[in-house]
């Protein structure tokens, strides 16, 4: 053990006591952490309270914290937090429900939980029948939901404003001016289970996520794999293999040498040339001068030398 | 509840010994119970409470405080940030001791993590939770005699509070909200100096000037008058209601965790509980008046065995680097980055912290699922069960005396709402 968290000396007889005041409604009894917890039957907490208390000198109760576990089937824990301030001794004590069943209060055996009953019920909507006060308590008046539940979003789904038109406070919609960021550490090597974002589209490996990388396949399996997808070889180019089949020869030269029906005559074999072609050759090389060479570049002034 | 002064109804037969015919009294009125608000708007409700009292006469017959109007959701919020994203939350817990609150915090961590912390780390813990104690109780005391009409104390006393938010501001840059301690230790080491300077202080100003201070009051008449022997609670009441701190040491029960389950450097530290009698609103003024002298001596003995070494921790997986440090080095910079964005990674569990904060048990119940946020973290206040007995605390007393019984506990609303 080496923090510096306040220091409680194991109760080495607690695993025993427990067993002989709670008996068959102790369900789990772990030491974690150096903390002790059980897990009891949620009928039976109140007479389980009232053992630990007189039995156990656990005198005082300091906490019920509620949790939300959404994966679970009984998806709430009612956490209670008992200390002994004659034996100096800490216990944790859970008990699980769900939105429909309530736990049974324990107000009669320790009026504090009045109101940390009241918060957890708030909260996370855990009901506690038994509870002579079961109202909000930290949420505004007329608050709908229970926040600290998991499926209840940071932002809430209502704000507030005062109205300046209706000169009373109001309650709109949240709008958010940007959306809540957040990021998601969790590596994809250490079992993030889902796909990443960006790779979608890649249509996974096949295999089920969080698998990581597929096993690599042997060569014969790849040349194999390639082969399956090869295209097929393009088809041969057609060609031409005798004059004959081009239409070109003699038969068509004579035919090209007939004036046209407009007049024009079909230019002689030196005539192949455009007039622009020919001037151009008559003015010969005279006729531009070739560029300047450019003026070597003046060395840069101050700067880092 | 023995002294608490006897309710009279109106519509007795008997009225002093005297027979009375109530229904044909000429001139007289039948009085019916009343129901004020206490706040949420007032300057004694210290903070937003609202109370819905029920009177007959001047005489309170039923108390129900109405809490949540400084809710801010802070568990939930902590939910979603990092472990060291959610550090400065607890500053504006309970605003008027905000290391106390961060203590409780860091040390929860740590306890899941299984990380120690070097010795100066420690000692500057129990240094500065002790200074946040003198700097809450100055605070507390002040408000407390002003509540009951004493006005010179408080504002000697706010001088002293003033000199401790000048020490937090010289050790880590904040006057209130110090975000100081840091999972593995505090965030830096304090100049030469300034210990010197907050050990000199605890020998001459702080003695002198609240000694002067409390001079005015412990034996004032008109102080007695209004604190003695209103609302006492007994010790089976104070365990069954949940109370901790002064309130609990009023009642006369030596209940510190400071001494009973040491955190921190406590458990080399030589010092007194402080308890009361009679579990009234005098003694556990009185009780917080002497945690002050108490506080002070632990801080000299912080101050005089001060070890010198690293302040916080050197795993670098938890701790990030210093500046210096990373100029230099690659793998240094890589943790800065990893531990400012990502954060570190607490292994999967849960534990319930509690410290001695100045105002009474402040606990922390963190589960962790292994991620780098916290799953759940509860936040135990110390204001929420003191608050729920103001109902069999006022009964029977006078309105003018909800003052005097709010300002005994010592209630802020930062931490109570949460």
């Amino acid at each position: 053990m080496a923090h510096n968290a306040p220091l409680v000396a194991p109760r080495k007889t607690l695993a025993a006591e427990l067993k002989k005041a709670i008996g068959k409604d102790l369900l789990a009894h772990d030491f974690a952490a150096d903390e002790d917890s059980i897990t009891v039957q949620r009928d039976a907490i109140a007479g389980v309270m009232v053992s630990l208390r007189d039995g156990l000198e656990y005198q005082q109760l300091m906490e019920i914290a509620g949790v939300d576990y959404p994966e679970r089937l009984e998806r709430f824990e009612v956490v209670y937090h008992l200390l002994s301030v004659t034996r100096n001794h800490r216990l944790r004590v859970r008990v699980s429900t769900d939105e429909a069943t309530p736990v049974p209060s324990i107000v009669p055996v320790w009026p504090v939980a009045g109101w940390l009953e009241r918060e957890v019920f708030d909260m996370y909507g855990v009901l506690f029948s038994g509870n002579p006060d079961l109202r909000r308590i930290l949420t505004d008046y007329g608050f709908e939901g229970h926040p600290q539940r998991k499926d209840f979003p940071l932002t809430g789904y209502v704000e507030l404003r005062y109205s300046e038109e209706d000169k009373r406070v109001v309650q709109e919609p949240v709008r958010l001016a940007q959306d809540f960021r957040n990021f998601d550490f969790l590596s994809p090597w250490e079992g993030a289970d889902y796909v990443l974002p960006g790779d979608e589209k890649a249509g996974g490996t096949g295999e089920a996520p969080g698998k990581g990388a597929p096993t690599p396949m042997t060569a014969k399996e790849v040349k194999a794999a390639d082969d399956k997808t090869k295209a097929p070889p393009p088809p041969t180019p057609k060609t031409t293999e005798k004059p004959a089949d081009t239409g070109a020869g003699n038969k068509a030269n004579k035919a090209a040498a007939k004036p046209s029906k407009d007049g024009a005559k079909a230019r002689a074999d030196g005539e192949s040339k455009t007039p622009a072609t020919r001037k151009a050759e008559k003015a010969g090389p005279k006729a531009k001068a070739p560029a300047k060479p450019r003026a070597p570049r003046k060395p840069k002034t101050g700067g880092d030398a | 509840m023995t002294d608490a002064p006897q309710v009279k109804h109106h519509g007795s037969d008997m009225f002093e010994g005297y027979p009375v015919d109530t229904a044909n009294t000429a001139g007289d009125q039948a009085v019916t119970n009343y129901t004020i608000n206490f706040g949420p708007q007032h300057p004694a409700a210290h903070g937003v409470l609202r109370m819905v009292m029920e009177l007959d006469g001047e005489i309170i017959e039923r108390v129900d405080p109405h809490v949540g109007l400084l809710h801010r959701g802070t568990e939930k919020l902590i939910e979603h940030k990092t472990y060291l994203q959610a550090l400065p939350y607890f500053d504006r817990l309970d605003y008027c001791s905000p290391l106390g609150m961060e203590h409780s915090y860091v040390l929860a961590i740590e306890k899941l993590l299984d990380l120690e912390v070097p010795d100066r780390g420690q000692y500057l813990r129990v240094l500065f939770a002790e200074l946040t104690r003198i700097c809450n109780h100055m605070l507390n005391i002040g408000a407390h005699v002003m509540d009951v009409g004493a006005m010179t104390p408080n504002l000697w006393v706010f001088e002293l509070r003033e000199d401790c938010l000048n020490f937090f501001e010289r050790a880590s840059g904040a006057r209130m909200h110090s975000a100081y301690f840091r999972p593995g230790g505090v965030h830096q080491d304090v100049p030469e100096k300034l210990l010197v300077d907050i050990g000199e202080w605890c020998e001459t100003r702080l003695p002198r000037l609240f000694g002067d201070a409390m001079s005015l009051v412990v034996d004032n008449r008109i102080f007695k008058q209004r604190n003695v022997d209103i609302a006492t609670v007994s010790k089976e009441d104070t365990l069954a209601w949940g109370f901790s701190g002064p309130m609990i040491r009023g009642a006369g029960i030596p209940w510190d965790l400071r001494k009973s389950q040491p955190y921190d450097a406590y458990a080399k530290m030589d010092f007194e509980i402080p308890v009361g009698t009679r579990g009234d609103c005098y003694d556990r003024f009185m009780v917080r008046v002497q945690e002050v002298y108490q506080s002070a001596k632990i801080i000299l003995q912080c101050i005089n065995q001060m070890p010198t070494g690293p302040v916080a921790s050197l795993d670098r997986k938890v701790v990030p680097p210093k500046r210096g440090e990373m100029k230099q080095s690659m793998e240094s910079l890589i943790h800065h980055f990893k531990l400012y964005t990502e954060g570190f990674h607490v292994p999967a569990g849960e534990v319930y912290v509690a410290t001695e904060s100045p105002k009474g048990e402040f606990g922390v119940y963190l589960v962790s699922d292994g991620t780098n946020k916290p799953y759940r973290c509860k936040i135990r206040p110390t204001a929420f069960s003191h608050l729920q007995a103001m109902d069999f605390m006022c009964k029977g007393h006078m309105l003018a005396d909800t003052t005097a019984i709010i300002g005994a506990i010592d209630v802020v609303f930062g931490e109570c709402d949460r």
